[in-house]
């Protein structure tokens, strides 16, 4: 055999090629692509034949599948001599056959008979199919990380990322010696990073679309097919996606199907909203770009959808004419039909407050109707029409409340994060339209017939800030001349003011301003009280200032009543910092931190990071080039109740005494090391000291010029001290007594 | 710590340096002169006029009575610092960019720059300190050129017939005085130009500035560096303070890009770093163009900075500064 092989005369009669065989066998059925069965066809006599050939064949055409009487093949019952009241018939292609099949199939021919078209070749794979159904093997349950792991750490640590170059990393910020890297990835995202609201995922863009990561190895958990997708945002709840491209959808020919893909009805559209949870594509829409007055086209708003709190309704606002609020999950329009309101510029929705999510908890459970949700929309002025803001239920559509108001440029709405209050800030000119000035409108939504309290400012405000789960807001105003238009080189003086809603009276009262400052962004902490005020994006300024609004007082109800006799007195100073060309600003979720980063995105001078502690101490600095993004995790919803937070607030000295001794144990753990590695260098020093003396006194002998070095006389300098008393006559004065 | 501030130059400082007790600051400067201040409360005490260009460098004796200065006018000058008197002029066919006495103050050693068609050289005067000094030799008692790169700062070494020099390529360098014969060298010890040396009190040690950024102390005899120190400008000075464990360093923007640089970024700050732990422990702001020299008294109670903008700022050390032990108790050898 050995020596037939190396002849090249192989033996192939004894070798069995079966497996071979059927393994390559090439599947013929693709050629039978092309042919339908059609049933339900009349059954009829040869004689009739021909003249039913030919109506099919006109029925066929009328759809616009035109079939030749040729191409028909009319099976025969050879004992009756009738037809069987089938078709086969045989077309072009399998594109002809499959459109044939989607014109004809459940076609009327006449009023006994109806089509039914199958393809032939699906016709042979259910006759063969196996008549016993077998249950599916079930897949063997694959635990999954805990995509909340993180909050599961033993030291309490928050989490934060970075993206820098191409690298995202993933630290744990905590005391000195438990900082530390999670997790680095290189070339993670191509775009940036982003977190979802509570910190489960964490989203990555790509030219394909959108990857989700989590758990505590970082597996991807889901992915969004978008391609060229720029923009993300995320549902408060985390259970839906909205994404946009600038580029329309495009469905290529061949393109995979399924209900994670786009179909050819998304084609041209931009934004896409999905389930998480599935992974599933809900709807699309086209990117709506409002042209203002002048013809130009405007930036779009991002987000383009504005979710309610409950993740329940998603709306969408066609400046000028209406609101569209959809459903969820189906994403369908809400009662069929949008919210016409003429002339319509922008909405909010209310956000929900702890106390809406309980209550809202607890009907659930009982079974109750859960409160409406609520969102207020602004119309500005058109003709005689004044502008208009109104508060409206929702899905009731009902109106709450409405108010008029005159002389509008501009308006935004600020809900309260709690949603107490909405503060309507109006941008109003002067009659001859030459200088703005602001109001504000501020709508106490808890009370009855919604008050609403009107704070009159000379000067236009550029930020306003609630404090967060408080009754305080800040806003920084200017009368620069220089506001509006910016320029190289151009830092706007601005004043920033403190208010704080009075309860006994009802309305909101100026705390304090601080005058003739440069920042242009208020940083409330999300636990309230502290503020950062920053100027951010400047090439010459980048302060921070650090202040604490409750500061004589431990307890806030202390602290208000004791305001009612010092007002202000609470507002107090913590510290200021500097971080060079800061670009953001960004507490942590518990508030006790502040990071602030100079972006690569906006300039590229000293980029980088930095962490400070709520009064302005610097912990950590890093300057980094090419150093892009910084995210703090978000952290969800607390699980105590609101006992248990009492309770921990009232044991807190216990609490902190533990950690007040971890504090100071990992102190000395730290110092202890630092101390020997000082005294290890030390002893280095001093022994080559010694060595390196000995060595240049033997050279100096041997050099023989001078002996030894002379030692230096170690007398004291003998310091006098002069007293020198100058007498100096300053003026002298002369008077003259008349008697 | 309060400064006092020496404005008697109108151009930028190139070298300062103390006496002996510390008690007298000579600076001088691109403007041609020479001056010497009280250093306890800054009052000018005299100049030295008579060179034609820029005064690059300068030195004095132990016991304040001579000093020496190097200049762009090509000369090398022995003065009476009493009296403010030249005593004696060396010319030389390039400008004089360093000069150092010996330990015993009986030489001197100079650089001069190369330049058109002559190579850059190194000279050793003997200094004939009887009678008024008026009578020097005029030939140098040593005379070589080192091949390679161009030397630009020198010094004595730990013994006088050695000779310490700093190169444009960043290496360091011993020559044997009388023979001109490099002894050892070591070509890595900076990756740039190196701008100041300066030796310990004892000469055992030295402290070296660069371009390259870094500072650093290396040992006289084996040349071996002994400690780095790295910051994030190109340093122009580089001193060791007596009695504290130390070291200082200045610099900032080169003087061309300074104009294009806000003060914020340009570093123009005195940075102390500690000479053993190699970290960073203060800086001391004041100069609004680059720190071009630095000097600290002998007996380590001041230090004074002489900046690209024309101002030499004196500094008296504050009681908590001698006091203060940041890093605790430690026993440092000095």
């Amino acid at each position: 055999m050995a020596i037939d092989g190396v002849n090249g005369i192989h033996d192939d009669e004894g070798i069995d090629y079966s497996d071979i065989e059927a393994k390559y066998k090439v599947q013929y059925d693709e050629g039978l692509d092309n042919i339908l069965v059609v049933d339900g066809v009349p059954v009829i006599d040869k004689s009739k034949l021909e003249k039913l050939l030919a109506r099919i064949s006109k029925e066929f055409g009328r759809k616009g599948a035109p079939i030749k009487p040729d191409d028909m093949h009319v099976p025969w019952d050879d004992k009756s001599g009738k037809s069987k009241g089938i078709i086969f018939m045989e077309f072009k292609n399998a594109d002809d056959a499959a459109y044939a099949m989607a014109a004809m199939n459940g076609h009327p021919f006449d009023a006994k008979h109806t089509f039914s078209v199958n393809r032939f070749i699906d016709v042979e794979k259910y006759t063969n199919m196996d008549e016993n159904w077998v249950e599916p093997e079930p897949e063997p349950y694959k635990p999954k990380e805990h995509l909340r792991a993180w909050l599961g750490d033993p030291q309490g640590r928050d989490q934060y990322a970075t993206y820098r170059g191409d690298q995202v990393e993933i630290h744990w910020h905590g005391k000195p010696s438990q900082c530390e890297i999670a997790h680095e990835r290189n070339g993670w995202t191509d775009l940036y990073v982003s977190w979802s609201p509570l910190g489960t995922y964490l989203a990555s863009l790509h030219r394909q679309g959108v990857r989700l990561w989590g758990g505590s190895s970082w597996e991807a958990q889901q992915r969004f097919a978008h391609p060229f997708v720029k923009l993300i945002d995320f549902s408060p709840c985390e259970n839906y996606l909205v994404t946009w491209s600038h580029d329309p959808i495009v469905v290529p020919e061949g393109a995979q199907q399924g209900p994670q893909f786009f179909s050819p009805e998304d084609e041209g559209n931009n934004i896409a909203v999905w389930d998480i949870k599935t992974g599933n594509l809900l709807r699309t829409f086209p990117s709506l770009l409002p042209e203002s007055e002048d013809g130009t086209k405007r930036q779009m708003q991002w987000p383009a959808l504005k979710w309610s709190a409950d993740d329940k309704f998603v709306g969408r606002v066609t400046p000028g004419s209406q609101i569209s609020v959809y459903e969820l999950p189906s994403m369908r329009l809400h009662d069929k039909k949008s919210i016409k309101i003429e002339g319509v510029a922008d909405f909010e929705w209310c956000p929900h407050g702890e106390k809406d999510r309980d209550e809202a908890e607890k009907a659930e459970k009982a079974g109750k109707k859960v409160k409406e949700n609520m969102l207020a929309y602004w119309t500005p002025e058109v003709a005689n029409q004044p502008a208009r803001v109104t508060v409206i239920n929702f899905p009731t559509r009902s109106i709450l409340r409405q108010k008029n108001l005159f002389n509008v440029t501009e308006c935004k709405l600020y809900w309260q994060n709690q949603g107490d209050f909405l503060c309507v800030k109006v941008d109003r000119h002067t009659k001859t339209k030459k200088s703005i000035f602001c109001n504000l409108e501020i709508f106490r939504v808890r009370e009855k017939d919604f008050p609403v309290e009107v704070v009159e400012l000379k000067d236009a405000v550029t930020d306003f800030s609630w404090e967060p789960k408080g009754e305080r807001f800040a806003i920084i105003s200017s009368n620069d001349p220089n506001l509006g238009n910016p320029g190289p080189g151009v830092t706007i003086k601005t004043d920033v003011s403190f208010y704080q809603h009075v309860r006994s009276k009802g309305d909101f009262k100026l705390i304090r301003t601080l005058p003739g400052r440069t920042s242009n962004t208020i940083r409330w902490s999300p636990r309230g009280r502290h503020v950062v005020l920053a100027t951010v994006g400047s090439s010459t300024k980048s302060e921070l200032e650090f202040w604490d609004l409750d500061f004589n007082s431990d307890d806030r109800r202390e602290g208000a009543e004791k305001s009612e006799k010092e007002w202000g007195a609470s507002v107090q100073h913590l510290g200021t910092a500097d971080h060079y060309a800061l670009t953001d600003a960004e507490w942590d979720p518990s508030g006790r931190y502040l990071a602030t980063s100079a972006s690569a995105w906006r300039h590229t001078l000293e980029n980088g990071y930095a962490i400070w502690d709520f009064r302005g101490q610097e912990l950590e600095k890093h300057i980094l080039d090419r150093f892009k993004q910084f995210l703090w995790r978000p952290r969800p919803r607390t699980l105590l109740t609101k006992e248990q937070l009492r309770q921990v607030r009232r044991n807190l000295k216990e609490y902190s005494r533990t950690f007040d001794e971890e504090d100071a144990a990992e102190e000395s753990n730290v110092s202890a090391e630092l101390i020997a590695q000082r005294k290890r260098l030390v002893d280095e020093w001093n022994a080559w000291r010694i060595r390196a003396k000995e060595e240049l006194a033997a050279d100096r002998s041997r050099s023989g010029k001078k002996p030894a070095p002379k030692e230096k006389p170690k007398e004291e300098e003998a310091k006098e001290e002069i007293e020198v008393w100058i007498d100096e006559v300053i003026e002298q004065i002369e008077e003259e007594v008349v008697e | 710590m309060r400064p006092i501030l020496l404005q008697g130059h109108e151009r930028s400082l190139t070298q300062i340096k103390f006496n002996r007790e510390g008690d007298l600051l000579f600076s001088c400067s691109k403007d041609h002169v020479i001056n010497v201040w009280f250093t306890h409360n800054g009052e000018r005490l005299g100049t030295y006029d008579g060179h034609n260009g820029t005064v690059w460098t300068l030195d004095v004796d132990t016991q304040t009575r001579f000093l020496v200065s190097g200049s762009a006018d090509n000369t090398l000058r022995l003065w009476d610092i009493q009296s403010g008197k030249c005593l004696y002029k060396w010319e030389f066919p390039t400008a004089v960019k360093r000069v150092a006495f010996s330990e015993d103050d009986d030489q001197v050693v100079c650089v001069t720059e190369q330049r058109m068609g002559y190579q850059g050289a190194i000279r050793v005067f003997n200094i004939n300190r009887e009678g008024d000094g008026r009578d020097q030799s005029p030939e140098p008692v040593s005379f070589f050129n080192p091949t390679g790169s161009k030397a630009v700062v020198c010094a004595f070494a730990h013994i006088p017939s050695l000779i310490l020099t700093g190169h444009e390529s960043g290496k360091v360098a011993l020559f044997d005085a009388k023979t001109g014969e490099e002894v050892n060298s070591n070509q890595r010890a900076h990756m740039d130009l190196i701008t100041d040396i300066q030796l310990s009190p004892d000469r055992s040690y030295f402290i070296t500035s660069s371009k390259d950024k870094t500072a650093r102390i290396h040992d006289t005899r084996t040349l071996m560096v002994i400690k780095t120190f790295t910051t994030e400008t190109p340093l122009n000075s580089a001193a060791l303070a007596p009695k504290k464990p130390y070291v200082l360093l200045g610099g900032g923007q080169d003087a061309m890009s300074v104009t294009t640089t806000s003060l914020r970024q340009g570093k123009f700050e005195t940075r102390f770093w500690h000479k053993i732990f190699e970290e960073e422990v203060g800086r001391v702001k004041g100069h609004f163009g680059p720190v071009n020299t630095i000097a600290v008294s002998p007996n380590g109670d001041c230090y004074a900075s002489g900046g690209e903008d024309g101002f030499v700022r004196v500094h008296h050390f504050d009681e908590s500064y001698f006091r203060a032990k940041p890093y605790g108790d430690l026993e440092i050898e000095d």
